[in-house]
């Protein structure tokens, strides 16, 4: 009985698929599925030889703050940094002293002591970074109806992320002739630019690296190029996305290690304990 | 119950002594896990994996613990609180990464102890109720893990709540009553998010509880060997302490050395980035899947795109909704049916030479559909896994119950030890082939 | 247990082969057993102060608005703080008492900055057993020795903040600060 009933619903299911299958195939083959711009032209993020790459990789301090650098002087201006406190730049290889300075620099919201009403001063190491807008409201209204994104987290909120971040702002360009012969619905809307490392390839941000030199980097670092500049910040937003990485490789060379070494002692314990026994 | 060989547990100090009477906790072991429990000495390395599924349970258990000291469940902090985990507190971050990453590993562990169980027909009497209290546990891992997915509170945790309480949506009449229900209101938020915390704080421990059960269950026969021949006598079994807790000890290592590659090499392979964004109720991510673990059920989910209607009436007998849902439903409640499905007398997929190649094909079957699932729902994913869906249950429904009527098998062993001796003297003429050469 | 017995009898003619096989076996487990404690340390570690509680752990309270006689809570660590201007004749008072009568003999100058003792500052936490102590407050009682009086066991301090009456068993707590000017110090 079980067996019939099992096989009434395996008939059943099997041929409703089957029948799906054939009405999907039947329209498949008839009306094949329009290629996408975004299939056609969408490209994957360039590979970038990254210094923390590999179970062995480190940040490179000196990047890093100028990525900070390029983030504080560019990015900052639209994008916040909310999960990062100023203390932890610290990481960076910046003093006690001039984690102070950064943090005074900018002002972050607190309360009026003597009237309670709501007020800004200057950050405290302890604090984390302000919101660039008090909400997402304020957000839309400044920037054209699209919302900058916190970068805090970038690096890990896309496949790729720092090879992503690095492509994306390095690859404005214009629209491809091809594409607008194959696609003329595509054309690049008004307020967009066209980027086809960007998942629709339009994004509402215009190219924030555009001219070398547009930050100044200290003595003895390499030239402030566009692409120079777009390896340094995505360096940094992958810090501030992981800023745990160094730790958790080196812990997990030490644990792969001591792990190896235990394993094969089990084994030969096991070997061992089975040796006058067949199995 | 044990095999009457077997040991028996004699406490020689006098504190074990006294323990034994009033307590006799150190017998209950002795009698599981240790020289009290005989088991059939031709295991083989499958049989691991029902010991690192308890063990993937426990470090679950233990990171799942301390976490939730850390964890806020309320919509205006969660994700915050995840990142203050991930940033501030003292090894938070190997916390969450071996939680996140655990989930994933409990899943590959317990499919290959599944698996393990279709090949080896380890369902069949007179294991039965091992094996449905093994569902069973299947059933609450699912529901635990996708609740867990829920409480980072990002866009995939979001909308994943979004989704699946939306499948019972497609009940008719009192679905979208229970939808609202379950979620506590029309869309996931606070009561959401806050009942899938409590939850998944709850259901690992009745998973702990029913794998007593199923242990229990399991003890009352005994285990069942890659064979499937019964145990016949002291000469096939061995005690489990110390023989397979040796095994199972090199095993374990094996398990951490992959686990540990995973949590501190690549912890976010197996999660999807989107969860890194914090949930937006305004705007649903361009590709929105569950986690891995899930994918060959969303696949079948997906498949059904055609209502069943009374030909050339056009009258709805019921949805392509609704019938996604019972399907995926369906294809994890008939393998409750299976010891009864599948009648053959031979346990063992090892002398069952066309049950083996249908089974191979259930495997890559469930790859493929595992694959799909994953992919966008677009063509041709669509039409693979309609066809992969179709064979997974004909497999089960109806291809199983069929060859288990036709199917010829191959001599079976006399007993457990002429097939380990038949086995090691195949191996010494091997050898002696090799060094004539 | 016995199987093992019966295994080492099998054997117990190969002595070498043996004492190595036992060796192994005693490795791996002792291998286990580090590996074991070595889990163990991120799973205590982790209940410590987080960074971002620690990185709180200093307050800085400005000193200008407080008028003689008068006294303020702040909040060091996440616990009150109690800044207090003392009266000279507080201060005198203060000064009358012989440090050895006192249960836990300290003078006002052991307790407060060289040039300002004046300026008297402690923890809120009674040391009984953790009760916020009254008195920090306008028009708050006191206590019979003018200083801070614990309503929850009875505790009574003075005007140094030294215990003179009650349960608690030391003086509240000085942390330590430094003057950042005049009108300001920095607490931790």
């Amino acid at each position: 009985m079980v067996r019939f009933l099992g096989a009434l619903v395996g008939l059943f299911f099997a041929g409703m698929l089957l029948l799906s299958f054939l009405w999907g195939a039947v329209a498949y083959v008839s009306a094949p599925p329009a290629e996408t711009v975004e299939h056609a032209f969408h490209e994957h993020p360039k590979k970038v030889a990254w210094s923390f790459n590999g179970p062995l990789g480190h940040y490179d301090r000196a990047q890093l703050q100028r990525g900070f650098q390029v983030y504080t002087e560019v990015c900052s201006a639209c994008h916040s940094l909310h999960q990062v406190a100023f203390r932890s730049l610290g990481d960076l290889g910046y003093s006690e002293a001039e984690v102070k300075a950064i943090a005074k620099a900018r002002q972050v919201p607190d309360v009026d002591p003597k009237t309670g009403e709501a007020a800004t001063r200057p950050g405290i190491p302890a604090d984390k970074f302000p919101l660039v807008y008090p909400n997402d409201v304020a957000a839309r209204a400044a920037n054209n109806n699209a919302i900058p994104p916190d970068l805090s987290l970038m690096a890990k909120a896309r496949h790729d992320g720092a090879n992503y971040i690095y492509s994306l702002l390095t690859g404005y360009q214009s629209q491809p002739a091809e594409l607008l012969k194959k696609f003329p619905d595509a054309k690049t809307g008004e307020g967009l630019h066209y980027n086809p490392y960007f998942a629709n390839l339009n994004l509402a941000m215009a190219p924030p690296l555009s001219a070398e030199g547009q930050v100044t980097y200290g003595e003895g670092q390499p030239k402030p190029t566009v692409d120079q500049m777009a390896q340094d910040v995505s360096a940094f937003l992958m810090w501030t996305a992981e800023p745990k990485m160094e730790a958790r490789k080196s812990t997990g060379v030490a644990v792969i290690v001591f792990l190896l070494i235990a394993t094969v002692l089990a084994y030969m314990s096991y070997q061992n304990i089975w040796a006058n026994k067949e199995h | 119950m044990s095999f009457p060989w077997a040991e028996h547990y004699t406490p020689k100090h006098p504190l074990m002594k006294w323990m034994d009477e009033k307590l006799p906790l150190p017998r209950f072991v002795y009698n599981a896990v240790g020289g009290g429990y005989e088991v059939p000495r031709n295991l083989n390395y499958f049989w691991n994996f029902g010991v690192l599924a308890g063990l993937a349970l426990t470090v679950q258990l233990v990171t799942g613990i301390i976490l939730a000291m850390h964890y806020a469940a309320n919509g205006a902090v969660a994700f915050d609180s995840v990142e203050h985990i991930m940033r501030d507190v003292n090894s938070g971050w190997l916390l969450r990464y071996a939680h996140a990453n655990g989930a994933s590993f409990f899943f590959i562990v317990v499919y290959i102890h599944i698996f393990r169980g279709l090949f080896f027909g380890s369902y069949k009497a007179p294991r039965e109720m091992v094996w449905l209290l093994g569902i069973v546990i299947f059933l609450l891992m699912m529901a635990t893990a996708f609740m867990g997915y829920v409480l980072p509170w990002g866009q995939m945790s979001f909308w994943g709540a979004q989704v699946i309480t939306g499948l019972f949506a497609a009940i008719p009449v009192v679905g979208e009553p229970i939808q609202t229900w379950l979620l506590g209101g029309f869309a996931p938020g606070n009561a959401a998010l806050n009942r899938f915390f409590s939850l998944h704080y709850l259901l690992p421990f009745v998973i702990a509880g029913v794998i007593i059960l199923h242990i229990w269950a399991l003890h009352i026969p005994g285990s069942s060997n890659p064979t499937g021949v019964e145990v016949k006598g002291p000469q096939d079994t061995v005690p489990f302490h110390p023989y397979y807790t040796a095994k199972d000890g090199f095993g374990v290592g094996v398990f951490f050395l992959i686990f540990a590659l995973a949590v501190f090499f690549a912890p976010n392979a197996m999660g999807h980035p989107d969860n890194y964004i914090p949930a937006n109720p305004m705007s649903t991510p361009a590709h929105i899947v569950p986690e891995w673990y899930f994918w060959p059920f969303y696949a079948i989910l997906r498949a059904f795109t055609m209502d069943l209607t009374i030909p050339f009436t056009g009258i709805v007998l019921v949805p392509a909704k609704l019938l996604g849902v019972l399907a995926m439903f369906a294809s994890i409640l008939l393998l409750f049916f299976l010891p009864w499905i599948d009648t053959s007398p031979v346990r063992s997929g090892t002398y069952r030479p066309l049950f083996k190649k249908f089974f191979i094909l259930l495997i890559v079957d469930v790859l493929i559909l595992g694959y799909c699932g994953g992919a966008p729902a677009e063509e041709p994913w669509v039409m693979i896994s309609q066809l992969a869906a179709a064979y997974y249950f004909a497999h089960f429904l109806i291809i199983l119950p069929i060859i288990a009527s036709f199917e010829r098998p191959d001599p079976l062993p006399g007993s457990i030890t002429e097939a380990v001796l038949a086995k090691s003297k195949h191996k010494t003429g091997e050898t002696v082939a090799i060094a004539a050469e | 247990m016995a199987t093992e017995v019966q295994g080492t009898e099998a054997v117990a003619h190969e002595d070498e082969g043996v004492r190595r096989r036992d060796f192994i076996n005693i490795a791996a487990v002792s291998f286990a057993g580090v590996g074991g404690l070595a889990v163990l340390y991120p799973l205590i570690t982790q209940m410590n102060p987080s960074a971002d509680v620690l990185a709180q752990a200093t307050t800085e309270v400005d000193l200008s608005a407080i008028t003689e006689g008068q006294s303020i809570k702040a909040v060091f660590r996440s616990q009150p703080l109690f800044v207090r201007h003392l009266t000279a004749k507080e201060i005198a008072e203060a000064d009358a008492v012989d440090p050895a009568t006192l249960r836990d003999p300290q003078t006002l100058e052991q307790r407060v900055v060289d040039g300002k003792k004046q300026w008297l500052i402690t923890m809120g936490v009674c040391t009984h057993l953790g009760c916020v102590p009254l008195g920090a407050g306008e028009g708050e009682n006191k206590g019979e020795f003018g200083g801070y009086f614990c309503p929850c066991h009875g505790s009574h301090y003075d005007t140094a903040a030294r215990i003179r009456k009650g349960p608690a068993p030391k003086n509240l707590v000085v942390p330590e600060y430094t003057f950042t000017s005049d009108t300001a110090i920095l607490v931790g």
